[in-house]
Formats: structure tokens, C-alpha cells, sequence
């Protein structure tokens, strides 16, 4: 069920991406709800609401640790010569750095 | 920048590539909440704003850039990179709007509906981020006019000499 609703969610708001032009403002549309709109509408009718609205707290934590990712890989690609795919996995190490460490910092 | 939707781009797009977003996408949304029942809700959460779909868009991104300038004969590997690297951008400033996006829930779920509640919350993404995106653009805006304007008044200074002397030596020869 999760599959189905998740898959289906992303793929609309990838969708939504590709129509859109300039790619700056297209880019939006990577960083959309979809994953936690399926998965917190899922968690309310499973585990309750004060269960999702603990996940929803972690994830302000998980946004900015995105903002900052997505902003490296941006300049890195930009300024410098390094091959996407590279460039993009490669600063996920910087999202669990930064989410794990905010949230050591400030949840624990 | 005018926004504008270009349906044309979805002809760029390959059946398997919409399968590969699918995929991708449920089995994120599915470790997402493997990770949240086996290490509770606190760190579950944190993977809700998992980047996940990103390397693949950016991926994709770059090879539809690509193929666009090389089939026009010219070299697209920069022009790629460059356009997943603005897209990558994009997704920064979206990401502060997820930030939204998560206070809302956390603050409205466990008062009013969840309908109510992801719906505002999604409201409130899109505002932010189409927010953020616009400053940027009218900052961007005024920086790069700022740098026209004075890129034009240095040539000018450093043409000035040059005038200066041209019209003097049109005196002499007038005379």
C-alpha cells in the first residue's frame, strides 16, 4: 500500500517538475511533501495523530538538512566539473551529517 | 523569469524513466516507515525529507539537457550539468518550504482534521517556496543589473582618454 501511494504521489509532483519552466522554479518540485504526504496520511490511520505529529517535528530537522544538500549539489554542479550522479550521492553523507547532528543537538 | 508550463517536455521522457520515479518513490515512502517502526517516530521522521528522488531527477535532468544541445550538434555535457545544478537550487529553497510544511503538521495535526491538516500544510510549501523563489529572483535581478551598470560606466571611463584624444587630434587636423 505504502509502494502504491508513495509512487504514485512522487511521480505526481515529478511530473509537475517537468511541465514547469524556468528550472530553477521547477526544482520546487524535487523538494515536495511527496514522500511525507503519503506516509503521514498512512501513519495517522495506523498509529494516531500525536504519533505522525512526532514524525512531522523530526522532519522540520530532515527539511533544513535537505535545503543545505540540495544547495551544495547545486554550486557543485554549477562551479565545478563533477559528474552529477557523483555529486549527488556522494553529499547524502553531508544530509545524514546534518540531520543526524541537528537532531542530536536539538530533539535529544 | 516568466513561469511557464511546457507539455513538450513530456515527450522528452521515456516510459522506463516514469517507472524508475515510481519505484523510487515507494520505496522511500515504504523505508520510511519500516525506519519509523523500527527506530520510533523521532528518527523516522527525519527520513520524511529523505532526498532521495534527488540524484535521479538530477540525473535525468542532465541527460535530457544533454541530448537537447547534441542533437543540435554541439557539446551538451556542460549545459547538462548546469541545468541539473539549477534544479538542484530549485530544490534548496523548496526544501525551507518542506521546513513549512513539517511546522504545520506538527502544530495542526493533533488539533484539527488530517485532511485539513496536509492540506494546509501543502498550502503552506507552495507559498513558501514560490516566496523564496521570487526574492531570489528580484535579488538576482537587481545584482545583475548592478553589475551591467557599472560594467558599462568602467568601459566608458576607460574609453574616455581614448575619445578624448581622437577628437583632439579631428581639432588639429581641422585646423
Amino acid at each position: 500500500m505504502r509502494i502504491v501511494v508513495g509512487g504514485a504521489v512522487v511521480s505526481v509532483f515529478a511530473l509537475l517538475g517537468d511541465l514547469l519552466k524556468p528550472k530553477s522554479f521547477a526544482g520546487l518540485f524535487g523538494a515536495a511533501p511527496s514522500v511525507a504526504l503519503a506516509t503521514l496520511a498512512l501513519t495517522v490511520s495506523k498509529d494516531g495523530k500525536e504519533y505522525a505529529s512526532t514524525e512531522a517535528r523530526s522532519m522540520i530537522i530532515g527539511a533544513v538538512a535537505f535545503s543545505l544538500y540540495a544547495f551544495v549539489v547545486g554550486r557543485l554542479l554549477i562551479r565545478r566539473r563533477v559528474p552529477v550522479l557523483i555529486s549527488a550521492s556522494a553529499a547524502i553523507t553531508l544530509w545524514f551529517g546534518c540531520a543526524f547532528g541537528l537532531w542530536f543537538a536539538v530533539l535529544r | 523569469m516568466k513561469i511557464k508550463l511546457e507539455t513538450g517536455a513530456l515527450r522528452q521522457s521515456t516510459w522506463h524513466e516514469y517507472v524508475l520515479r515510481f519505484a523510487f518513490g515507494g520505496t522511500v515512502t515504504a523505508l520510511a516507515g519500516i525506519i519509523a517502526k523500527r527506530f520510533g517516530p523521532e528518527i523516522g521522521g527525519l527520513f520524511l525529507a529523505f532526498p532521495a528522488i534527488l540524484p535521479a531527477s538530477a540525473t535525468l535532468i542532465e541527460k535530457h539537457e544533454r541530448q537537447k544541445k547534441e542533437r543540435n550538434g554541439m557539446q551538451g555535457a556542460e549545459r547538462g550539468r548546469k541545468a541539473a545544478g539549477v534544479d538542484a537550487i530549485g530544490a534548496s529553497m523548496g526544501a525551507i518550504g518542506l521546513a513549512a510544511f513539517a511546522f504545520v503538521v506538527w502544530r495542526r495535526l493533533p488539533e484539527s482534521g488530517t485532511g485539513m491538516a496536509l492540506a494546509g500544510a501543502t498550502v503552506a510549501w507552495f507559498l513558501t517556496s514560490v516566496s523564496i523563489w521570487k526574492i531570489r529572483e528580484v535579488l538576482c535581478r537587481r545584482v545583475r543589473r548592478m553589475v551591467a551598470s557599472n560594467h558599462r560606466s568602467a568601459t566608458a571611463q576607460l574609453h574616455k582618454p581614448l575619445m578624448k584624444g581622437r577628437s583632439d587630434e579631428q581639432e588639429r587636423a581641422e585646423k
